[in-house]
């Protein structure tokens, strides 16, 4: 059993790890409304970019000119994961949720034969698949010195992954991250991002049937505009990323000290059941002494 | 005076701009031009230059864009910038980080057509640099 003494320090401690947990909370409260604005910000670009990529994608017409990053290889063989995880950890199973669904894709492409290229973004993601893909890891983007995530960091990206593509360097390329629902549910999910998945037209809205004019060419503007989508979907899915982070991290913090509260009163109890304990022992001597005399 | 229209200036970021526009003049990849209401749909790609926004009001608004997309309707006026900032806000040390970057993709070209590509943007940007910076 341990002392009286004992239980103090141990309650002292706890309430120290309390308010620890608490402050991260309010920090990741507070980080989250900025990461969700960041995030409803960014939408209008990326749904007018859809818009936009469904018209142009529709006066092509899948023809010839269809740059290859739209169209694919033609092969399956060579797959890329780009698994956006967390830099940071304590938020809960955000990192292990995105990197489980990361490994199972990668398993599978494996069990078919196929050859799989993993690159990183994002410390935590990093740390759990080395254990399992330590030689298919070819790059790993750090994030850490990143306060406020720009278009530019999504861009560079983007630009390794598509001169990767040019190059031969892999045939089919998926995005991996988590789709930020609500403070409490983050859903991992996987992109295909090369070939662009086949986008739900939506050309008609608002032409009223006038014929578009192209300057340049459309197959020149397609071959500009989809990097760009690339971009684009990288850049948002790290923004719902880090809105996720914040939110699994302030539910995870959320617990925690709900947590170290009720650990706090189950200590109380004991220690004062104990320090009763010792006053009545106390007593029982004192008055059995005077009987005795 | 002059109909209105729509316009909206997205960068990925943030919307900057969503208004009811008199006139806007947007830098065309092929030559710069200007949309009014009723324009006959157009789809073009910019290069770095500056936006003339001006406002049902009166007023008149200059943003630095850095290459995009804009997408002109009847109805309204799209335009999608890689990056945008209002000229009063311009940041002459970005500008120079830019062409600096850009410069090195000239270096870096490895094909003749990848070459004139970055050497035709090092050029767009630095003549956008001597038309807002007047040393």
């Amino acid at each position: 059993m341990a002392s009286l003494k004992d239980l103090r320090n141990r309650i002292a401690s706890v309430k120290a790890t309390q308010k620890i947990t608490k402050a991260m909370q309010m920090v990741a409260a507070a980080k989250l409304r900025r990461a969700q604005e960041a995030a409803e910000a960014a939408r209008p670009y990326s749904e007018r970019m859809g818009a936009v990529l469904a018209n142009i994608t529709q006066a092509v017409g899948g023809g010839g000119d269809a740059p290859a990053l739209m169209t694919g290889t033609g092969n399956d063989d060579v797959h890329l994961l780009v698994v956006c995880t967390a830099e940071r950890g304590l938020c809960g199973g955000f990192n292990s949720q995105i990197a489980r669904l990361a490994r199972d894709h990668a398993r599978k492409l494996l069990a078919e034969g196929k050859t799989v290229k993993i690159i990183c973004v994002g410390k935590k993601g990093f740390d759990i698949l080395r254990r399992d893909f330590a030689s298919q890891i070819i790059d790993r983007v750090d994030l850490r010195e990143v306060r406020q995530l720009a278009f530019t960091h999504a861009d560079g990206i983007a630009r390794k992954v598509i001169s990767l593509f040019n190059e031969g360097g892999f045939d089919v390329c998926t995005l991996f991250y988590s789709q930020f629902k609500s403070v409490i549910s983050q859903i991992p999910t996987a992109q295909q991002i090369i070939p662009a998945a086949a986008q739900a037209d939506t050309a008609d809205a608002g032409t009223g049937g006038a014929v578009y004019e192209y300057e340049p060419e459309p197959g020149e503007i397609l071959s500009d505009l989809i990097p760009r989508n690339i971009s684009v979907q990288i850049f948002r899915a790290l923004l719902e990323n880090a809105a996720g982070e914040m939110g699994a991290k302030m539910s995870a913090m959320d617990n925690a000290t709900r947590n170290a509260g009720d650990m706090i009163n189950r200590l109380t109890i004991t220690y004062n059941r104990q320090r009763q304990a010792q006053i009545t022992k106390e007593l029982i001597e004192i008055i059995s002494g005077a009987e005795a005399l | 005076m002059a109909q209105s229209f729509q316009f909206e200036l997205v960068s990925p970021e943030r919307l900057l701009v969503s208004d009811q526009v008199e006139s806007v003049i947007i830098p065309g990849a092929e030559g710069e031009m200007t949309v009014m209401a009723s324009h006959a749909p157009v789809m073009t790609t910019i290069k770095p230059g500056v936006v003339t926004v001006k406002s049902a009001s009166g007023t008149e608004e200059r943003y630095v864009v850095f290459g995009g997309f804009a997408d002109v309707l009847p109805s309204g006026c799209t335009l999608l910038a890689e990056s945008a900032v209002a000229v009063k806000d311009i940041d002459r040390a970005d500008i120079a980080r830019r062409i600096q970057e850009a410069k090195e993709d000239v270096a870096d070209a490895k094909t003749d057509e990848h070459r004139t590509k970055a050497e035709a943007f090092l050029h767009q940007l630095t003549t956008l640099e001597g038309a807002l910076l007047p040393a």
